[in-house]
């Protein structure tokens, strides 16, 4: 994995940033998208600092071709190759099905599903003609089950699932593999803020017994980014404590 | 832009040579991309944005008459004298 270039959007803050952490110990160079500039620079300071990869944080916003297409340019004239992309970026929006306001719908199918689809589109054209590269997509357990309040958010993660297997199809005969990993309840600053019976409840549900934590999902995405991965393509993989089988 | 069909021309096998894997020796001018030249659907894809990028201009989806280095060469003559 060492010298290979990852570009993961949504890599400032969060789960995003577990993936950025895992792949730079591997010794990839870790490029950072993201809407929070100084987030995504400080971020991958500290990468750079404390595992020796080089980096850079960059402004894009994921829902603009152009953006992206300026970006993965800017990736390209620096790094040479763009090996892994992870499409991490999302944001939530929850409400009730039938109080949810347009905006809150549209605000989360942009981000979470157009947007993969913007990074898979660009990036994946580079990796077409590379021969070579990766993509991992975050889908989420609630876009398989569903979730009360997530109409939007389940939805998109659907999207993300049904994305995910055909850019695999369409990309399998230049070797590139698309694969995506659906978090159950992972422990972020979104999850910190239940009451402790909203959090007993959720853990009945897990046979695992317990939250994820964000190195978890990190771990999954950096195995379908390395090439223990290589006969591996179009899956889901569930990192969920065993929420969804 | 102000290319000749010629220079036009040299573009265009230059690209797909490059696109399909093939010799330039391999290609005719009525050499078609699929049956003679052996691409897939995404390779076609894949050319047609090459011919984009490479000429500044659009070839619409629906673009079903560029089947032969010939044919290419013919429409990518046609919109650049345009």
């Amino acid at each position: 994995m060492k010298g290979r270039n990852a570009v993961i959007t949504g890599g400032a803050r969060g789960i995003g940033e577990a993936i950025a952490r895992a792949l730079a110990r591997l010794g990839v160079n870790i490029i950072i998208w993201d809407v929070l500039a100084d987030a995504a620079s400080a971020t991958s300071a500290s990468l750079n600092q404390e595992y020796g990869v080089k980096g850079v944080g960059l402004a894009v916003d994921v829902t603009s071709e152009a953006s992206v297409t300026a970006a993965s340019e800017q990736v390209i004239a620096e790094f040479g190759s763009l090996d892994i992309l992870v499409n991490n970026a999302g944001i939530t929006r929850d409400g009730l099905l039938i109080r949810m306001k347009e905006e809150d719908w549209d605000a989360v199918l942009k981000i979470n599903l157009k947007g993969v689809w913007i990074g898979t589109k660009i990036v994946g054209r580079l990796m077409l003609k590379q021969r070579r590269g990766t993509i991992v997509n975050i889908a989420s357990v609630v876009g398989v089950m569903g979730n009360a309040g997530q109409a939007n958010y389940s939805a998109s993660k659907a999207g993300v699932i049904g994305l995910t297997k055909t850019s695999a199809k369409e990309f399998a005969s230049r070797g590139v593999r698309v694969n995506a990993v659906a978090p159950g309840y992972i422990r972020t600053a979104m999850t910190d803020k239940l009451t402790d019976e909203q959090r007993q409840r959720m853990q009945a549900l897990i046979p695992l017994g317990e939250l994820g934590e964000p190195a978890d999902v990190a771990d999954a995405v950096a195995f379908l980014a390395s090439d223990a991965s290589r006969y591996i393509t179009g899956q889901v993989i569930n990192v969920c404590g065993g929420m969804v089988m | 832009m102000s290319m000749s069909r010629e220079e036009i021309r040299e573009k265009v096998i230059d690209i797909t040579c490059d696109q399909l894997k093939v010799s330039r020796d391999q290609i005719k001018d009525e050499s078609a991309f699929v049956e003679d030249l052996g691409a897939d659907s995404l390779d076609i894809a894949e050319l047609v944005m090459e011919f984009e990028d490479e000429f500044d201009l659009e070839i619409p989806e629906n673009e079903q008459g560029i089947r032969t280095i010939n044919a290419a060469v013919d429409f990518i003559s046609g919109k650049a004298t345009k």
